[in-house]
């Protein structure tokens, strides 16, 4: 009588305020049928590192908005591994410069979202990247 | 792009799961909340061997209306037991939407406060289809926080629906949050409340209209405390052998109404005293007994119920449930003689 949901943690590091955004994902992660866990603006890769091991994530998706994610998405990642959790997929949503693309995904970072992907191919993809076994 | 096969590939032994959790290591810990949670094949094993660890912890239940401020006050009550020098457990649980199947579980944006704090370990549960402000798997989840060694677990629940009864068959002490405003107060008061509030809380007491809302709360406190109390006694806690049978007026817990500022830790550490004295007078009155017989009551008649279920649905002949719909729907049958008659197949 098992029943496995996929479980995406959603956070917003940096120092930014407004989070409208990372909000509107974690709506529409939700109505796809995921467990959504919701932290917050303001977290630091710590923060969300730990946050990440005891939920005990599948997923982590970063709402970037400012120009700190180079520094903060690389290191999110290193955390994750560094405790453990080799397996969690980590996207990044917002803007991301094309000369920045490969660097982040040579850091670890699977799946990059620009401001225009519908939900559907974030969807798509982390069903893709996370085979929940029947 | 390989498939990456997140979750079947994280098959740690039982072996490994249990000495991760009997040893503090953190994400073994997490992974072993997962197994129980999604009632794998290995959970029960899991539960089996951590359960003789579990009975040390105090479970405090937090409950109340959407908004009042329940994370925030689990965050601030977590902190004064840091203070103190206990290490916290947490629980929060949000609602499955019935549609599709997700849950948008936001209960950590207000626990910041607690991050890299490695006394304490909270996890967001969904409740997954269950009605009551828990989601089945709580009671085991707080089981395994219990073996972890966790000294206070908190437990918030949903903050709709029937959450009461549940969480008082759960939790050892059960905090029932209110918030001072909106409309006719003692209306905004549900039904069944006072019942199982063991601590009444006002939160946001910085808000206007906490004293009437205070008010409020000690006059329905004055009514219906007696015949609350009458009906534990005589009700279910009269099935067991009771040391504060004998005697009972004096040794009655007296419930109280505490005003907090949650958001400033105003009046947490008054409360977390407050439940303290709780739990010794639990323990003093022989209350601690009755009620951890009702909470392993409870916990052994729902597996019970959910295991014949899953039994006897495993049974059903294929396609019999669609015929005996259609023929209910065409009115050849009702209901009960449909129930009756598939079950009278097994
Ligand atoms: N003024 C005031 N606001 C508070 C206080 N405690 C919490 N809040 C605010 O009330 C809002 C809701 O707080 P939460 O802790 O999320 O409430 P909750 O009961 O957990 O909410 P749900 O889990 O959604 O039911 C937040 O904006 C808090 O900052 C308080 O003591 N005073
Ligand atoms: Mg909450």
């Amino acid at each position: 009588m098992s029943e496995r949901k996929i479980r995406v943690l959603v956070a917003k590091p940096g120092l930014d305020g407004h989070d409208r955004g990372a909000k509107v994902v974690a709506r529409s992660l939700r109505d796809a049928g995921f467990e959504v866990i919701y932290t917050g603006i303001r977290q630091t890769p710590q923060m969300i590192a730990e946050a990440a091991l005891q939920e005990d994530v599948d997923v982590v998706g970063l709402s970037i908005l400012s120009g700190a994610h180079m520094t903060l998405c690389p290191k999110v990642v290193e955390l994750l591994r560094a405790q453990g959790q080799e397996n969690v997929v980590v996207l990044v949503g917002g803007i991301v410069p094309d000369d920045d693309i490969e660097k982040l995904r040579a850091a670890g970072i699977t799946g990059i979202f620009g401001p225009g992907t519908s939900t559907q191919e974030i969807v798509d993809f982390i069903h893709n990247q996370v085979q929940v076994a029947a | 792009m390989a498939a990456i096969t997140a979750l079947a590939q994280r098959s740690e032994t039982a072996t490994a799961l249990i000495d991760g959790v009997l040893h503090g290591n953190r994400l073994l810990l997490a992974r072993t909340i997962t197994q129980v949670e999604n009632q794998t094949a290995q959970a029960s094993d899991l539960l089996h061997a951590l359960y003789p660890h579990s009975g040390r912890a105090h479970i405090i239940g937090v409950t109340g209306a959407p908004g009042t401020g329940k994370s925030t006050l689990v965050t601030a009550l977590a902190r004064c037991y840091r203070q103190a020098g206990m290490t916290v457990g947490i629980v929060a649980i949000d609602p499955t939407s019935p549609f599709t199947g997700g849950a948008l579980l936001g209960d950590r944006v207000r626990m910041r406060a607690l991050a890299g704090d490695a006394g304490v370990f909270m996890r967001s549960m969904a409740t997954r289809g269950s009605l009551g402000g828990l989601s089945k798997t709580t009671g085991d989840v707080v089981t395994v926080l219990d073996a972890a060694g966790f000294d206070r677990i908190l437990v918030e629940t949903v903050g709709v629906g029937q959450a009461e009864v549940e969480i008082a068959s759960t939790a050892h002490t059960t905090l029932v949050v209110e918030a001072p405003g909106l409309g006719d107060e003692v209306q905004a008061i549900k039904a069944g409340i006072l019942e199982i509030a063991d601590v009444l809380v006002i939160n946001k007491a910085d808000r206007p209209g906490v004293d009437a809302t205070l008010r409020a709360l000690q006059m329905m406190l004055q009514i219906e405390g007696e015949s609350t109390r009458l009906v534990r006694h005589h009700g279910q806690l009269l099935r067991v052998e009771s040391p504060a049978a004998a005697g009972a007026e004096e040794q009655r817990w007296q419930v109280t109404v505490m005003k907090t500022v949650a958001a400033e830790s105003t009046g947490v550490e008054e409360l977390r005293a407050q439940v303290e004295r709780h739990r010794e007078w639990l323990v003093a009155s022989g209350e601690m007994a009755v009620r951890e017989q009702l909470r392993i009551a409870n916990t052994l008649e729902n597996i019970i119920r959910a295991e014949l279920n899953r039994r006897i649905l495993s049974r059903m002949p294929d396609g019999r449930m669609n015929e005996m719909v259609d023929a209910i729907r065409r009115r050849e049958t009702d209901p009960y003689r449909a129930a009756a008659d598939l079950l009278h197949l097994l």
